[in-house]
């Protein structure tokens, strides 16, 4: 009796040795820095010289076809992030709806009466994507996330929304490359139409996932795409400086400081520059001085296109 | 002339022509704010001590320090960061007691060196180039004194130290001249308004520098404390001093605003990065001010020519 006990405890100890290795290897795995497994695409706009070389019918076809929806992901919890979304960066989409887990009174959204993130992010983009009238571009954000769409739509300037795009800051975990939701998610109008056709499959991207460990909304939005033959693509500008950022200015500018303090500003942060995470309401409002008015004068920038001033409007 | 052949290559951004007896040359492809760097020089110099060279004047200096033509630190000790030594202790009592050594200094040795004279602090942020547009329209040989003005103490008011303000030669002159012959004196230690007291004593001007849309140019604060629109009724304390009529919110400043005080370096570098770098593709800005009209015109570029002999 106790030699069979001992055998049964000694393979139950091994058992669970054995287990807790895999499990540790794996999380080791995760943390393998990007540089080794380098395959995700890098996304850059095409230069302002290749630009000038467009006649000025290919301008004014490139300003409407690059008019973006802007598909904001609120709830009242974060309704002074949501006021400030409002009242700031959102108003220079070319159409921006805010879509909420339930309604609230102070400020207009689609009800989308959804506690679950992923099928509120589902719900939202069958919307848009019904709702997108002539647009052919998509950001999809959360309203902490800070936007300066003129340079969104600098960066998909001379790309196809016939085909699809799926640009962000891109992260890997495991095999999977999933663009960051925090920073911001770019979506092409074909990549929204292969989105809103894979929903219907259960078995590749589930509304309601059966299994024990739920993956996050980014991931399972990055695996639909999978699916669909859309591959997640990093957005950088010419000298490989990010354009989407998770973190604020001022964090982004703290740590240059104590990285590169003879090139603060030129190392970390990009002139093109198209999100920014982590902004309170009050730096919002800032950020709106800093980038649509303050500027030294004399300056010349030759910008092929021109983006007015939205209407109504006393902070740009 | 000598501009018209660079490297030993004729420069293309310039054309001559022999017009009616004078060589005239016209430069075109040149930015605005070049040519303004050029014709509208601008001496800054920075109120700082040895205690802060490391934590604030260094970030000064890597950032808009370089957008001036010259820029001084002025210390009561001598340093590799450079700074120049004034006759002076340290403490907030001696600001005034600097502030006179320092425009005393440049009087005698950097008096032909710029047209127009700013002072600073080690936390406030500039942006020359917008302050050069302003001064580009007023003549240095006329006494004025330009900056934030504020209100009370000196009837014509008087300008916040911490905002930055500039003298124009003539007031420099005035200036220097006012402490020498006793008609200004150190009556007090409150820097700003002392030498308010002693512009008005000479006979300098205050200017209004507020833009075509009467939005303000140099601010005491950094500009959340302006941009947010208040949600109390009350007057918020910093308003009290303005001697122009009290804008909250956006209105308050101008889209080419030319100082914020009270800036810590990370603040320092993120203002370098919304003024001169992080811009919006393509934005048609909502204030587009037309250029001065005294700043190119024929007048100087004939003189200009005339007076280099390298090609006549």
């Amino acid at each position: 009796m106790l030699s069979e006990g001992s055998s049964f405890l000694k393979g139950m100890v091994l058992g669970g040795i054995f287990c807790l290795v895999l499990s540790l290897l794996g999380t080791f795995r995760a943390g393998i820095p990007s540089q080794i497994e380098h395959l995700h695409h890098h996304l850059k706009p095409h230069s302002k010289e290749e630009l000038q070389k467009l006649s000025q019918t290919q301008m004014s076809e490139l300003t409407e076809q690059v008019r973006v929806y802007c598909i904001i992901m609120v709830t009242p919890k974060i309704l002074v992030h949501w006021a400030a979304a409002n009242d700031t960066w959102s108003k220079h989409c070319d159409k921006s709806v805010f879509y909420s887990s339930e309604s609230a009174k102070a400020l207009e959204a689609v009800d989308l009466q959804e506690q679950d993130e992923w099928v509120r992010l589902r719900k939202a983009i069958k919307h848009a994507f019904k709702n997108a009238g002539g647009l052919r571009w998509f950001f999809v954000a959360r309203p902490t996330t800070f936007a300066i769409i003129e340079n969104l739509k600098y960066l998909v300037l001379v790309k196809e929304p016939s085909e699809p795009f799926y640009i962000g800051h891109v992260q890997k975990s495991g095999e999977l490359e999933y663009v960051e939701y925090e920073s911001g998610i770019v979506l092409s109008y074909e990549a929204m139409r292969r989105l809103v056709e894979v929903f219907k499959d259960e078995g590749k991207c589930p509304e309601r996932s059966k299994a024990l460990w739920k993956l996050s909304e980014e991931k399972q939005l990055a695996t639909c795409l999978k699916y669909s033959g859309v591959f997640a693509e990093n957005g950088e500008d010419a000298q490989g400086r990010e354009l989407f950022n998770k973190k604020s200015v001022g964090s982004l500018i703290s740590d240059s400081m104590a990285q590169n303090p003879s090139d603060v500003v030129e190392i970390c942060c990009s002139d093109m520059a198209i999100t920014f995470t982590g902004m309170s309401p009050s730096q919002m409002q800032v950020m709106m001085f800093g980038v649509y008015r303050l500027r030294p004068y004399g300056h010349n920038f030759h910008d092929s296109l021109t983006f007015l001033p939205p209407k109504g409007s006393d902070n740009d | 002339a000598s501009q018209l052949f660079k490297n030993g290559v004729v420069n293309q951004n310039v054309i001559g022509c022999f017009c009616s007896h004078y060589l005239i040359i016209i430069q075109f492809n040149r930015s605005v704010a070049a040519e303004l760097t050029q014709q509208v020089r601008l001496l800054c110099w920075v109120l700082t001590g040895p205690q802060f060279l490391e934590s604030r004047a260094k970030h000064v200096h890597a950032t808009w320090g370089k957008h001036c033509n010259k820029v001084l630190y002025m210390s009561s000790e001598e340093s590799d960061f450079p700074t120049v030594k004034l006759n002076v202790t340290e403490g907030r009592d001696q600001l005034y007691w600097k502030t006179i050594r320092a425009f005393q200094f440049i009087y005698e040795h950097h008096l032909d060196d710029a047209d127009w004279f700013l002072k600073a602090d080690d936390d406030t942020f500039v942006v020359p180039e917008n302050l050069r547009r302003l001064l580009s329209q007023l003549n240095t040989e006329d006494p004025l004194y330009l900056g934030r003005r504020f209100r009370p103490f000196i009837a014509q008011g008087y300008m916040s130290g911490g905002a930055g303000y500039v003298l124009s030669k003539e007031a420099l002159r005035r200036f220097v001249k006012g402490h020498d012959d006793g008609s200004c004196t150190h009556f007090s230690d409150v820097e700003d308004m002392a030498l308010g007291r002693c512009m008005e004593t000479m006979k300098v001007t205050a200017v209004d520098t507020r833009d075509e849309r009467r939005r303000q140019t140099f601010h005491a604060f950094p500009p959340d404390k302006y941009l947010l629109k208040q949600l109390t009724k009350s007057q918020p304390s910093h308003l009290l001093y303005e001697f122009y009529e009290r804008v909250q919110g956006p209105g308050c400043c101008s889209d080419l605003t030319i100082s914020f005080h009270y800036i810590r370096p990370v603040e320092m570098y993120m203002l370098e990065y919304f003024t001169y770098h992080l811009r919006p593709y393509g934005y048609k800005y909502r204030f587009n001010p037309e250029p001065r009209p005294n700043v190119i015109n024929k007048g100087f570029l004939i003189k200009k020519v005339l007076s280099s002999s390298k090609i006549m």
